[in-house]
């Protein structure tokens, strides 16, 4: 069995804690767009022509994101250093780089999103790598905590489908962060104003002639007009929110019934399950508050929860068990991930 | 030779003395929605300009029933020339954390003059389509810029530092149109004679037309509906 040294722990702890920076940061971004601050700050990299300008208004969102995400890519350099000379795997000190990277882009992203005035491409990437890399840091504090080192792995007859299905869980959960980053920024969250329905029916109008009815009603609303795309990037996120709790409760269900004395993945799986649940929930919010600012930041941090919950869960189905049966597209992952 | 220009001049004189206003009313039906009291407690300098509450001007009903802020102006009928612009700026102004005007009608090309006002910063965004879009700082007071629109649209400028700021500003291709004030009316003056299809625009209630001709320097008149939902 492996000693955790001193050194060890402490970089353990200092991961998790440049996580638990990372989550604020989702969050801080999270208001920022909530609160429709984006552009209340128009120049980059600094604010107003200045390091500090008052912060009043949309600039305590927009200048206080960037104050955090300053300290986040301080900590995230500190951590790749760290990784990079006391990390034994190599692997790990790649996560470690590949995180510095990713924090990188993420800024010249933001950077590029004010100066451009906020086009969708480029708000929609920024967002998504906000929760890819968040996801990353867990991992890193995972794959660095002493429980996946002294992990080891048994035969288990069915985690070849486990597998399988966390993978699936992980790509739906991040094609739909993608597509709700895509209707966020698209200004497309309230293209359909009600929640189960759409305009009261099974579908939304399809037709341009359905959409300038709709509008009618919205502007006597106190709505703006929308357009046929926004209405179908709103509706597809919904389809997707449906395809992916489908996906993301198959798997807890298969983890209940097929793990019943591994509670290294029924807790984390059953930890996904609430997340799912709070997430319709608040994504049902979103739409019945109108964009409630607290209720959409936290629909975001709560994506990027179940994006990371999976992507633990991910990696522990190739970390604890051994295959029953190799196969080339798996094989690389679960060798990496027993050391 | 010389009879040509004298010709041309007296055609101008002509049509110049046979053309005509329209003018209206923009009257509103129906209760009109609760005013929003607007929440600037985001930035105590722009709460320390009023005393007393402040509402969005979104729809401004006045005590004679009729609709303020609404733009008024020509959409079709017009002779397809370049009309001159105007000798003057417009002007947007930021007071109050407000814009002045809520609603402003310029003619493509015309010089906008955009002012702050305020003793705080303020950005300025165009959510422009046809015309390219900008955000630009007037971090101070006293800050001026200007802009011209070459595109003909109607599109809405805001300040993200205070989100109730917003206005909207109507780019036309001619000197055809006017916005409601406080007692609901407009006028465009020295309408050719013609058939025109005038259209009023609301930014919450959207566009009304109306078909109206104009034979001569007497006024025509076209007044406007809304009805509250």
């Amino acid at each position: 069995m492996d000693t955790w040294t001193p050194s060890q722990r402490r970089l353990h702890r200092f991961a998790v804690f440049t996580a638990c920076c990372t989550f604020l940061l989702v969050i801080a971004g999270g208001l920022v767009t909530s609160t429709g601050s984006g552009l209340s700050v128009p120049d980059w990299p600094l604010s107003y022509g200045k390091l500090m300008p008052p912060m009043v208004g949309g600039i305590l969102y927009e200048h206080g994101h960037r104050m955090v995400a300053t300290f986040v890519g301080m900590l995230m350099i500190v951590l790749a250093y760290w990784l990079w000379k006391a990390e034994e795997r190599r692997w790990v000190r790649i996560l470690g780089l590949a995180g510095l990277a990713a924090v990188i882009v993420q800024g010249v992203l933001g950077g590029l999103t004010v100066l451009f005035l906020l086009p969708t491409p480029i708000s929609v990437m920024h967002a998504t790598l906000a929760q890819s890399f968040f996801g990353l840091t867990v991992i890193i504090a995972l794959v660095t905590s002493p429980g996946w080192k002294r992990v080891v792995p048994r035969e288990m007859p069915v985690a070849d489908k486990t597998r399988r299905l966390a993978l699936s869980v992980s790509g739906i959960l991040l094609v739909q962060l993608i597509l709700g980053a895509w209707m966020r920024h698209s200004d497309a969250g309230l293209a359909i104003p009600d929640f189960p329905l759409s305009y009261g029916q099974m579908l939304p109008p399809a037709t341009d002639a359905g959409i300038s009815a709709v509008n009618q009603d919205r502007l006597a609303g106190g709505l703006p007009p929308v357009e046929l795309s926004q209405v179908w990037i709103n509706f597809a996120h919904r389809l997707g929110a449906l395809l992916t709790a489908i996906v993301v409760l198959s798997f807890v269900l298969h983890v209940l019934k097929a793990y019943q004395d591994e509670k290294r993945l029924r807790e984390p799986a059953i930890v996904l399950g609430l997340l799912l649940v709070m997430q319709i929930l608040f994504g049902a919010l979103t739409v019945w508050t109108g964009k409630g600012v607290e209720i959409a930041t936290v629909h975001v941090a709560v994506g990027s929860l179940l994006l990371a919950t999976s992507a633990c869960i991910t990696l522990r189905t190739f970390r604890l068990f051994t295959l029953s049966q190799t196969e080339p597209e798996v094989s690389t992952l679960a060798q990496l991930s027993r050391s | 030779m010389r009879a040509l220009p004298l010709a041309i001049l007296l055609v101008l004189c002509t049509a110049a003395s046979s053309a005509g206003d329209v003018s209206g009313k923009v009257l509103f039906h129906g209760t009109p929605p609760k005013p929003f009291l607007l929440m600037m407690n985001a930035d105590p300098k722009c709460m320390a300009q009023h005393k007393g509450p402040v509402y969005a001007e979104d729809v401004l009903v006045n005590p004679n029933g009729t609709l303020r802020n609404v733009l008024v102006a020509v959409k079709t009928g017009l002779p397809s020339r370049k009309f001159d612009l105007p000798g003057k700026s417009a002007v947007l102004d930021q007071k109050g954390c407000q814009y002045h005007p809520h609603v402003l009608g310029v003619m493509a090309g015309q010089e906008v003059e955009i002012i702050n006002e305020d003793p705080t910063l303020h950005n300025v965004h165009s959510v422009s389509k046809a015309n390219p879009q900008f955000n630009i700082a007037q971090p101070r007071a006293g800050m001026k810029m200007s802009k011209r629109f070459e595109q003909a649209e109607t599109f809405k400028v805001k300040c993200e530092v205070h989100p109730w700021m917003g206005a909207y500003i109507g780019v036309f291709t001619h000197p055809f149109f006017a916005v409601t004030g406080d007692d609901g009316s407009y006028t465009i003056r020295n309408l050719p004679p013609g058939d025109y299809t005038i259209e009023a625009w609301h930014e919450r209630y959207g566009a009304r037309t109306l078909s109206v001709k104009v034979t001569g320097p007497g006024p025509a008149t076209a007044d406007f509906t809304y009805e509250a939902k």
